[in-house]
């Protein structure tokens, strides 16, 4: 990958970032940089060390090795100072459950010493532009799963923060809530926000993100701009293929000879090309059941993480 | 350096605000749950029994009680803030891990717990004291000070039932604190009786327990019966508060920093 140099400093620049929670290594020594008005994409499994990354900018886990800078200052030397410019939206949804939707955002607004009338006009603002202005004295507990996810982005966009950490932002959500989700975080986007996210839904990431780093136990396993990486190390198109014994053995040396790549799975086969091929559409025909489509973002995270469930 | 003292100041000035606002709602069942057993006892022990007791160092039953009863809802309030109070929100609720997001340090958020369970206390303590002359028992112009050893009671037992937060792993740990530190002080720290008749050797034990010596200046600036040297006491209960609230917030970073 060459690193495009830029005028710009990086926002977040990590080197030989490293943790290990006694004996666990959570995170062994990552490296990667986050350049302004982008949105960098983690992608890992669970355990990959995501979160743990988001909890040392935040200061919420200390680093056990390597340099983090934040806007170019020192963490954890100087996380008073940038932390005033961070907003975040948890994983887990940590909403003071003792207080109403508006009282949360000033109170909220508070911790950054925010002044009381710019706080409530803000707070009506990301109120409407996030959908929520007929649940303003409500109490938490009567909001919905998309609504509470809406509330905590507004929280993050109190102090206007210049970077906008996500982490799983549209967990457990339905279709319609994380499409209003999305479109608000594009929103922020174009006004120049700085983002960083995590997500286990491709499709999201691939929406969202201008670059992706792939991690997996501890490690970047892959990072650069999601649909160069896809054609770069997954290829051209998918086929997924039901076949019998012989026809996949038929199909593998097909394949190869069409520079595709194949994996065997318990039913049949997948296919990755790297360009068309008509013998190897000949081939496929007639297999019981087959489907060709686009390679993209999941074959990638599989491909780098293994098909396998990797729980610690 | 100066401003950011000033800055740390207000951050632990926000913690107490959202408290206090939250606070606010349930003022009412809060004060009862305050206030309910301190009254409580002052009317069964100051006017039942007090009836077939004579006077205790030249004071009457009641007399002798009202002050440690109040010095005990400072406790009580104050202690109870800073565990169940305080560990609700650090676990169930997840507010401390919300506030740790923002600029806010976890020392600052300790301190923010400390002011706040102290405050509270205090509420509870000067509520006792303001209700005294309905008793028919009127405090001497010493009392102006009371409110300072209240405040600085506040302080210790808030920040002792932050270290037990700290430590917690569950509510029930809690009863330890509540059974073996705050029901003990509270009968044994000569609200009830004076500990001076006891054996020299529980008396020294007692003398070391961070109550007795709350209710027994409490007692002095109630009726500005000021024995010389009272302030060594004094000054030993804000060295106390000051070392446990240094201790809270070490052991809080522990807890939440990993």
């Amino acid at each position: 990958m060459n690193s495009a140099t830029t005028q710009n400093p990086l926002i977040v620049e990590a080197r030989g970032l490293a943790k290990a929670f006694g004996s666990r290594q959570a995170l062994k020594g990552i490296d990667f940089g986050i350049r302004p008005g982008e949105c960098f994409g983690f992608l890992g499994p669970n355990g990959a060390g995501k979160t743990t990354t988001i909890q040392i900018i935040l200061g919420l886990v200390e680093k056990s090795a390597g340099q983090l800078l934040v806007f170019g200052q020192m963490v954890p030397e100087h996380l008073k100072a940038i932390k005033t410019r961070v907003g975040v939206v948890p994983q887990h949804d940590n909403l003071d459950t003792d207080l109403t939707v508006f009282e949360n955002l000033l109170t909220y607004a508070s911790y950054y010493q925010l002044p009381r009338h710019e706080a409530e006009i803000r707070a009506a603002e990301l109120l409407t532009f996030f959908a929520l202005d007929s649940r303003r004295r409500d109490y938490i507990r009567q909001l919905s799963g998309g609504q509470r996810r809406r509330l905590l982005l507004a929280r993050a966009m109190m102090h206007r923060p210049q970077l906008l950490i996500l982490d799983e932002p549209t967990v457990g959500l339905d279709p319609q809530a994380r499409h209003l989700i999305w479109q608000r975080l594009k929103s922020l986007k174009e006004q120049g926000v700085t983002m960083m996210l995590t997500s286990h839904y491709m499709d999201e990431v691939a929406r969202l993100s201008d670059r992706i780093l792939v991690m997996d136990q501890g490690q970047v396993v892959a990072q650069g701009e999601p649909k160069q990486m896809v054609s770069d190390l997954v290829g051209l198109d998918v086929f997924e293929v039901v076949c019998t014994d012989e026809e996949c053995l038929l199909l593998e040396v097909v394949a190869a000879e069409c520079d595709a790549r194949t994996e065997r799975t318990p039913d049949g086969l997948y296919v990755y090309t790297s360009k068309d091929c008509a013998e190897l559409d000949r081939a496929i025909r007639p297999c019981a059941q087959w489907l060709r489509r686009p390679a993209n973002l999941e074959d990638l995270f599989i491909q780098l993480t293994g098909r396998t469930l990797h729980e610690s | 350096m100066c401003p950011m003292i000033g800055r740390s100041a207000l951050n632990v000035l926000r913690v107490v605000q959202r408290n206090a606002r939250v606070w606010w709602k349930y003022k009412v069942p809060s004060l009862v749950g305050n206030l309910g057993q301190p009254l409580l006892f002052l009317v069964a022990f100051g006017f039942g029994l007090g009836q077939q007791i004579d006077t205790i160092a030249g004071l009457s039953y009641l007399q002798f009680i009202a002050p440690g009863l109040a010095a005990s809802a400072v406790m009580y309030s104050a202690a109870f803030e800073a565990t169940y109070g305080s560990y609700t929100r650090l676990s169930t609720q997840s507010t401390f891990e919300g506030i740790l997001m923002t600029p806010i340090t976890v020392e600052e958020l300790a301190l923010g717990e400390i002011l706040w369970g102290a405050l509270k206390g205090l509420l509870s303590g000067l509520i006792m004291i303001l209700v005294m002359p309905l008793f028919g028992l009127w405090p001497s112009p010493w009392v102006i000070c009371l409110p300072f050893l209240l405040f600085v009671a506040g302080i210790l037992f808030a920040a002792l039932g932050l270290i037990m937060t700290a430590l917690a792993t569950n509510y029930d740990f809690f009863n330890y604190f509540v059974s073996l530190i705050i029901t003990p002080l509270f009968l044994f720290s000569g609200i009830f009786f004076a500990i001076d008749n006891l054996p020299a050797s529980t008396r020294t034990v007692l003398r070391l327990v961070p109550l007795a010596p709350v209710v027994d200046l409490a007692r002095m600036f109630c009726y500005g019966s000021m024995r010389p040297g009272w302030w060594l006491p004094a000054g030993i209960i804000v060295l106390l508060a000051a070392a446990s609230s240094w201790l809270a917030a070490i052991l809080l970073r522990r807890r939440l920093i990993k």
